[in-house]
This record gives C-alpha cells, sequence and structure tokens, in this order.
C-alpha cells in the first residue's frame, strides 16, 4: 500500500469558483468522529473479491479510503467499479476477501453503516411523483430523523443544490443536472460520514458538469469524506485526491492525479493524425523523437516533455501529418499506457 | 428488522399516496356503485323475478354485496402489488433509493403490505357505507366484511408481490390479471353460488383464496351457514400472506442485494 496523500492536492480547476457563496453550513457539516475507533480508514479492503455466478466483477483488491479524502475509482465500464461500490454500500455482499466500512463488517452492520453513508446512484431513483422537498422527506424519515431536522436541513440542502426555487415542483420536469443534485441533496440529509457518488456526471452535459463539480468541491472543502467512481479522467484529475485505475476487477494502479501521470506518462503528449492506413508507416519513421510512441486506429501519440520541440522533430524529418494536437498529459495516457487500450467504452 | 422501519416505509406510501390519490379514489366510489347498479340492481331483479328467487332466499342484490366487497379487495390487493412494485424495483427504482437508507428488504417488503392494509381498509369501509346506500345490507352488516375482505385483499397483495419480483417485464402483470384475477373474480362465488358451476370444476373454486374471503364476508355480514369451517378459510388466507411475505423478501433480496 503506498501511503495515503492527504486531501492537500488541487488539481487546477475551472470549476473552483467563489469558495464563500452558498458554502454548506455549518451545522451539515458530516460528523467526522469515525466511533472513537482508532483506524483512521473508512474504508478498508482486503482482498476483496465479488462473484457473479461464474463472473469476476472485482477480483482481490485492496485499498484504503482516509477521512476527509476525496478518492476515486477510475476505469471502464465493466471495471468492478460500481460493483465495489455496492459492497461499500451495504447493499452487495461480499463474496471473498476482508470490508471495512467506517470500522464495521457490511454483512453484521449493514443498517448501521448505511445510517452514516449518502449515496448517490448511477440512475437517479428520485421518487418521482413527489416533489423536491417531499423527497428529501420521506428519505429523511427513513432515516429516523424528525420533520423538523429534516426541514431545517432540507432549506439547507435545496440551497446547496441551487433548487430553492424549486421546493413544491414536482421532479419529473427537472432537468439531469436538477435531478442529479437533488439525488445529492437527499444524500447528504443524515449527514453522512462518507458520500458514495457512483458516475456522477455520466449523462449531463457540460455546463451541468461543471456546475455539479464545483458543489462536490465545496463538500470537499468542507470535510466531506468522497468515494467517486468515473470513466471520466478529466473528473478524476478535478475531484480526487487520491485514485485507483481499475481494469477488470483489478487495481492496475493507485496514487494521486498528478503523481500517476509523472509515473505512467511523460508531461506532454504531441497527437498526430495521418492519412487513414498510412499510421503505422509514419510512425515507423518517428523513432526515437519521443520517449514512448503509441500507434493507435486513428492517430498517434508521441510522449514527450516537450511536445513542441517534438513537433519540430516531426517535420524535420519530413512528415506533414493531416493534424497535430500537443497537450499536458492526462490520465487517459496513463490508462492506455496501463493497459494497453484507449478508454472509450 | 425494526417496526420502526416498516412504519416508515408505510408513511412513505401514504406521502406518496397524497400526490395520486385522484386515480384510485374514482375507481374506489365508482367502481362498486357501478357493479351494485348493474348487477345488484339490474341483473338482480330479473333473478330474484325467477328461479334464484327461491333457491338464494334473500335478494340478490344482498347476496352479491359482501362478495363483491372481496373481490374489491382482491383487485386492490393484487393491483398494488403490480405495476407499484415493478416500478419500485425496475422503472423508478425507488426500492434501491429507499435500501440504500438503513432499511433492509423486510422492512420495505413488511411497510409496503402495511400500506396495502392501510388502503384496503379505506376501500373496504366504502364500500361498506356504498352497499348501506344501496341497501343490500346494513351498515353493521357491511362493516362485518370488513376485516375478512382486508385478509382477503392482503393475501393477494402478498403473493403477487412475490411473483412481480420475479418478473423481467410487464407482461407477466397482464398475464396474471387475464389468467388468474379475472377468471377469479367471475368464478370464485362472488355472483353466483359455486354449486352453480359443472361438478368437475366445483372443487377448483375451493382452492382459490377469493371464494374463501368471498365465504367469510358473506357468512360474516349476512350471518349464513359457512360451506367449510371460517377457521379454515382464515387459516388458509393467512397462509398465503406468510408464505407470500416470505417468498416475497427472499425473491426481493435476490433480486436488490446481489
Amino acid at each position: 500500500m503506498p501511503a495515503i496523500v492527504q486531501g492537500a492536492r488541487v488539481v487546477c480547476s475551472g470549476a473552483r469558483l467563489n469558495p464563500d457563496e452558498d458554502e454548506l453550513p455549518n451545522n451539515l457539516h458530516p460528523g467526522t468522529s469515525v466511533n472513537g475507533s482508532m483506524s483512521s480508514s473508512l474504508v478498508e479492503a482486503r482482498g476483496l473479491t465479488k462473484y457473479f455466478d461464474e463472473l469476476v466483477a472485482v477480483d482481490g483488491i485492496d485499498f484504503d479510503v482516509a477521512e476527509g479524502e476525496a478518492f476515486g475509482f477510475l476505469g471502464p465500464n465493466g471495471a468492478g467499479k460500481s460493483s465495489t461500490m455496492r459492497m461499500i454500500g451495504a447493499v452487495s455482499p461480499v463474496t471473498a476477501g476482508t470490508l471495512a466500512v467506517l470500522g464495521m463488517d457490511p454483512a453484521v452492520d449493514g443498517p448501521k453503516i448505511r445510517a452514516r453513508l449518502g449515496v448517490v446512484p448511477q440512475e437517479d431513483n428520485l421518487d418521482q411523483e413527489l416533489s423536491v422537498y417531499e423527497n428529501l422527506l420521506i428519505y429523511g424519515r427513513y432515516f429516523g430523523l424528525s420533520k423538523n431536522v429534516i426541514d431545517e436541513r432540507a432549506a439547507e440542502l435545496l440551497q446547496f443544490a441551487q433548487l430553492e426555487d424549486r421546493r413544491d415542483s414536482p421532479v419529473e420536469p427537472l432537468s439531469g443536472g436538477m435531478k442529479r443534485r437533488l439525488t445529492i441533496a437527499r444524500g447528504l440529509i443524515n449527514q453522512p460520514d462518507l458520500l458514495l457518488l457512483d458516475e456522477p456526471t455520466t449523462g449531463l452535459d457540460p455546463q451541468a458538469r461543471h456546475l455539479l463539480w464545483d458543489r462536490l468541491y465545496r463538500l470537499k472543502q468542507q470535510g466531506v469524506t468522497l468515494i467517486i467512481t468515473t470513466h471520466y479522467m478529466d473528473e478524476a484529475e478535478q475531484l480526487c485526491d487520491r485514485l485507483v485505475i481499475m481494469d477488470k476487477g483489478n487495481i492496475a494502479a493507485e496514487g494521486a492525479p498528478r503523481d500517476l501521470i509523472e509515473r505512467y506518462s511523460t508531461r506532454e503528449v504531441l497527437e498526430l493524425r495521418f492519412p487513414v492506413g498510412t499510421q503505422a508507416v509514419n510512425a515507423a519513421r518517428l523513432d526515437g523523437i519521443a520517449k514512448k510512441t503509441e500507434v493507435l486506429p486513428d492517430r498517434v501519440l508521441l510522449y514527450t516533455d516537450d511536445a513542441d520541440f517534438a513537433h519540430t522533430k516531426v517535420l524535420e524529418v519530413g512528415l506533414i501529418p493531416e493534424s497535430t494536437v500537443s497537450r499536458r498529459s492526462t490520465l487517459e495516457d496513463v490508462f492506455l499506457r496501463l493497459t494497453g487500450r484507449s478508454l472509450v467504452d | 428488522m425494526t417496526i420502526a422501519g416498516s412504519l416508515r416505509v408505510v408513511e412513505a406510501g401514504a406521502r406518496v399516496y397524497r400526490r395520486t390519490w385522484r386515480g384510485s379514489v374514482i375507481s374506489t366510489f365508482l367502481n362498486p356503485t357501478l357493479y351494485l347498479l348493474a348487477m345488484g340492481i339490474g341483473l338482480g331483479e330479473l333473478v330474484d323475478n325467477g328461479t334464484g328467487g327461491t333457491s338464494l332466499d334473500i335478494p340478490y342484490l344482498t347476496f352479491l354485496a359482501p362478495g363483491l366487497m372481496a373481490a374489491a379487495a382482491m383487485q386492490t390487493g393484487a393491483g398494488d402489488a403490480a405495476y407499484p412494485v415493478m416500478a419500485g424495483i425496475k422503472w423508478r427504482k425507488t426500492y434501491e433509493a429507499t435500501l440504500a437508507t438503513p432499511i433492509g428488504v423486510p422492512e420495505l417488503l413488511l411497510g409496503h403490505l402495511g400500506w396495502v392494509a392501510v388502503r384496503l381498509i379505506f376501500v373496504t369501509t366504502v364500500f361498506a357505507l356504498i352497499m348501506t346506500v344501496f341497501d343490500a345490507t346494513t351498515l353493521t352488516e357491511g362493516m362485518s366484511a370488513i376485516a375478512p375482505a382486508v385478509l382477503t385483499g392482503l393475501a393477494f397483495a402478498a403473493t403477487v408481490t412475490a411473483y412481480t419480483a420475479r418478473l423481467k417485464n410487464e407482461l407477466g402483470i397482464a398475464s396474471m390479471f387475464r389468467f388468474a384475477i379475472i377468471p377469479m373474480f367471475l368464478f370464485s362465488g362472488t355472483f353466483f353460488p359455486i354449486e352453480q358451476l359443472p361438478n368437475y370444476i366445483e372443487p377448483l373454486a375451493f382452492i382459490t383464496p377469493l371464494w374463501h374471503g368471498v365465504e367469510l364476508c358473506r357468512g360474516l355480514a349476512l350471518g349464513q351457514d359457512f360451506t367449510v369451517h371460517p377457521l379454515v378459510s382464515v387459516a388458509y388466507l393467512v397462509l398465503l400472506v406468510v408464505a407470500g411475505a416470505w417468498l416475497a423478501i427472499r425473491t426481493l433480496r435476490g433480486r436488490l442485494i446481489s
């Protein structure tokens, strides 16, 4: 286990707006005490395994999530992210290995664990027949909260989710982004110690996505421990202090986004596009220009610390690509390097 | 499993109903009225003036009303356990949302049945009032059929929930109504005594839960003799509630906690 990188690193973020407005109010701060137990890990998995009949969804993974951390599971569909999330959420029995959530065993203390979790599922499962406020109300009641407490928190959460003026409107006509923000607000009604977000921005348009990132970033700043699954590289870079890259039920790498990029990629990447069918031939002539060359079906990637310099060298060799892009290295490159395939699915 | 958890699910059912009551309240009032008018009064007059008058010994409307109450409870119980359960599992995934909280599958299921029980009490009470208005029975007679009717409705709610929980899609629901609920409605002694059925079919009626419900409602409301001992009918319906609930919990757990 590499040392846990505590929530220090914040990757640049367009979503980082004026942090003083719409702050999550003080009394909504999630409880941060962990039941008096000495372990600083909110989640601790060792050899965690999940089978569905013959299919191995999660294949013996180890990870820890520390208090106050934003932890990510990054990987394509079918990598085992959601299965892992469901086990942490105490709604899916562990096949093998050990899992401790908030210091408890989900098989024994499922209801106690769920009482202290907030869950934002991949697909919105709001009650469409109810109003925005009523969704918070019945959810709060499931946690045994009194109506007074719920009313108080609902007012604050609706402000946080920017849904104050929608309080009494039905859920059905809300936009995808609004519904997702409401689902997050609902997940916070019990002031959870740990918020689980399964692909929080999948299916949202860019604007809604940035707004959501901003809200999640605020939660992070309030000290809420977040576990996020995503197949978006930029999302993982924006939100996660630390992440694991999952592939086929295994953890392929673990670390802070920037560390992973440094470890498994170069500082910059030059993307070249050649006419169809000439990719491989042209790539052969690029030898020695970059630290590593990757030939993809649609483009050639040159891993280098200086993309502009590499570009000059490409031109010097006499190659004229149809188009070039020079960019910062991303987690996508890390994933490609680790698994040998793009994260397109 | 806690009672408090189940009650919170009942409460959620009530809150959803506050939004959706309009659709069902019409059928709660309108269906009994229409059936009692058409069958009880319209058809009843023919029956009473024909051979039915002597073999039934009571006005057809009076004969029909308690049986119809049991059938209405069946419809409500089965209906609330069909599409709404499918929505909870699959369409709206509200069960998934509920199960992410401290509420577990047993509480969810018992809360669901608890809410159906509340609905059944409402539906059968309205039915008893309408029966009284039609002068089919006295109010006391009508009210005494409420408890067995609610039990009948719950037997259907529990078993139909277990059935729906196994379904991949809603086609199975339509088939169930077509091949189980409607035939039972017609041939379980609601509209005519099952002795009227051909001899080889008659025993089939004995195994239908609705026949036992109709027997109990009619017997208790009208003070008529029971065909089988009423405790046998009660035991049969209670068994269906328990077995249905147990099976529903197992099936829902397998499907939602996977």
